[in-house]
């Protein structure tokens, strides 16, 4: 009875105290733990284990066999429907059974991070994710995004009746893709977020929940996707735009006809990613030095808009380093503290709280956005660099015999085999040899 | 002719180098990755010392229920009586009556113990991580409620999406050998 009147004693003072008293400063000494007269025996909290790290260990298998397996088929059996069934078995386990967690695409921010934080290691496998569709694709093309990513997945199924985009506005939004994979390095970076894992579109439909509005976004790329193959690959995804570099020197890639282009012009529409290329040999006569001009003019322009770029991403500094939630709390905490707003939140209760001093925390935003300052420089120099050199290689003028699948932009999906006379030459050819 | 040929055996040259040196800072990426030492699987884990109970856990996992659930540490618990993670600040009476309640969900269970000390325990099949009780166990009491990430539940995204809401920074990245940051007697 004693305890009892106690307790409430106890309660009372800190009802009043509350207001002053902070939910940290919890004490465990408040009631001390009671001993028991009784044979009552205290119960201790279950900790379930998470994943077995074996289960790693098989995701890097299958990749690796999903893979080779994409590299045959594209480049030997040169069989779209063996390649759409391993499509859909790679979205099956990468995406519905493995949750569409941990994808080479998201592990770009693992690897950018472990470089910028000493603290942080990357696991083997998220390592083995980034780097194996990397490998594979030097040598095979972008096999990787063929038949074994589950974004690709996805956006290759509910590809309907796509339409051909001019390339113009192929070129354009491919620059978007850029500034995302510069944005997702410099958020991981600077350790303020994973801006690929938080935006990406079609994980919320592999976990059946998720954000409502992400799960809007990812329906739009699908409704997209229906009429534009593969919008998200194409002008988005930030690791096609490494594959795309590595694939222009890949050691295999597909060709259209199995031996030789005889020009028929049949493939000419079947891509539906707009990546088959036209012979250029009936080319009209052009002025040669008003091509010449042009370039000297397009090279002198890739330094200004380099210096163009990265000047304007350091002064918008201000608004990408909000992505950082010290920023984000240090402009709170100015806010409250010069009388702009009344109120507080969670975090800057959270923050007052804990006691640290707020000059402090100043300082680190400080340092924080002097980092966005300088990463700004590098990420607006570098969108300013592909740019430039994507209005020069426009105005290159190269030769081409045949149709040829673009070295960068062809995804690997087979679709154009089927439309090539010479290949059924040569499966004919087959079935005969095996008979 | 001459000339055509050597340009072509230059372009060849000049793409087969530039092949090997991919292949070389690939390769590259990867030693420095295994050169980083510990390569320890993290999980996604609450610092409860950090933890303010804001009730995001509840709302922002990107599963339908939260992965987070609460976590008793009996060891750390009084054992009280008139229980402030289990009464509201104003219970109407002492007793289980749901209305007397803060856990929204009726997840606490509360039984006699002996004089004056009862047991409180959690049903995390109803548990929906929204922390009132812990605000509560922190407030008036010795905080041995408090939340943690349920490995059987928690996919371990990339970016947990409850990190990324949490306002006091109270989302780490533990070993995935020591995946729980349980309250224990002795260290509040």
């Amino acid at each position: 009875m004693i305890r009892l009147i106690h307790i409430i004693i106890a309660v009372v003072a800190l009802t009043i105290l509350s207001g002053v008293v902070s939910a940290s400063e919890s004490d465990s000494e408040r009631f001390p733990p009671p001993e028991f007269e009784t044979d009552y025996q205290r119960p201790s909290p279950t900790t379930p284990e998470p994943r077995q790290d074996l289960w790693e260990y098989v995701d890097v298998a299958v990749l690796v066999a999903a893979l080779g397996l994409s590299s045959y088929l594209v480049l030997r059996k040169r069989n779209r429907r063996m390649i759409f069934l391993l499509t859909v078995c790679s979205l099956i386990y990468f995406g519905f059974w493995r949750k569409g967690c941990v994808c080479p695409i998201g592990a770009i921010q693992n690897m950018v991070l472990s470089v910028f934080d000493a603290n942080y290691a990357v696991p083997m496998a998220v390592a083995a994710f980034f780097l194996l569709p990397l490998v594979f694709t030097l040598f095979f093309g972008r096999t990787f995004c063929a038949a074994v990513c589950p974004l690709g997945a996805m956006q290759d199924l509910v590809l309907f009746k796509p339409v051909s985009v001019p390339s113009w506005l192929e070129s354009a939004l491919r620059l978007l893709a850029y500034v995302y994979l510069g944005l997702a390095v410099l958020f991981a970076a600077t350790g303020s977020a994973f801006f690929i894992c938080r935006y990406d579109p079609f994980v919320a439909f592999f976990r059946v929940s998720g954000n409502f509005n992400i799960l809007v976004l990812g329906a739009c790329f699908l409704l997209i996707g229906m009429f534009v193959g593969r919008p998200y690959c194409r002008y988005v995804c930030p690791y096609g735009v490494i594959l795309r570099q590595l694939s222009r020197l890949s050691k295999w890639r597909v060709t259209i006809t199995p031996d030789d282009c005889i020009r028929c012009r049949l493939c000419e529409d079947s891509c539906p990613f707009g990546a088959i290329r036209q012979p250029t040999a009936d080319w009209p006569a052009r002025s040669y030095s008003r091509d010449k001009r042009r370039l000297v003019l397009l090279m002198l322009l890739l330094p200004v808009l380099m210096l163009a770029g990265g000047w304007i991403t350091s002064a918008l500094s201000p608004v990408t380093s909000r992505m950082h939630a010290t920023v984000r709390l240090a402009e709170r905490i100015y806010q409250e503290e010069s009388g702009e707003v009344v109120d507080t939140t969670d975090a800057s209760s959270a923050f007052r709280a804990t006691g640290k001093k707020i000059s402090d925390l100043y300082g680190e935003a400080g340092d924080i956005r002097g980092k966005f300052r300088l990463g700004g420089w590098f990420l607006g120099a570098f969108v300013g660099l592909m740019a430039g050199l994507k209005l020069i290689s426009h105005s290159l003028r190269r030769n081409r015999e045949d149709y040829e699948a673009d070295r960068a932009s062809c995804v690997a999906c087979g679709r154009c085999f089927q439309y090539c006379p010479r290949e059924h030459v040569r499966l004919k050819q087959n079935k005969t040899d095996r008979e | 002719m001459q000339n055509g040929k050597n340009d072509i055996s230059r372009r060849r040259l000049l793409r087969d180098g530039l092949w090997g040196a991919c292949l070389v800072g690939t390769a590259g990426a990867g030693s420095f990755v295994a050169g980083r030492g510990k390569k320890d699987n993290t999980v996604w884990q609450i610092d409860p010392e950090t933890c303010v109970a804001c009730g995001n856990c509840a709302t922002y996992c990107v599963l339908e229920e939260s992965a987070v659930k609460c976590v008793h540490a009996y060891e750390v618990c009084g054992y009280c009586e008139i229980c402030f993670g289990y009464f509201g600040p104003e219970p109407v009476n002492i007793n289980e009556g749901a209305e007397n309640q803060v856990c929204p969900t009726g997840a606490i269970k509360r039984t006699f113990v002996e004089e004056p000390y009862y047991e409180y325990t959690v049903d995390e099949s109803l548990c929906n991580g929204c922390g009132k009780c812990v605000k509560g166990c922190n407030a008036f009491g010795n905080g041995s409620l408090h939340l943690q990430v349920r490995h059987d539940r928690c996919l371990n995204c990339n970016e947990c999406s409850i990190a990324a809401a949490c306002p006091s920074g109270a989302y780490k990245r533990v070993p995935a050998d020591k995946p729980y940051l349980l309250k224990r007697a002795g260290h509040a």
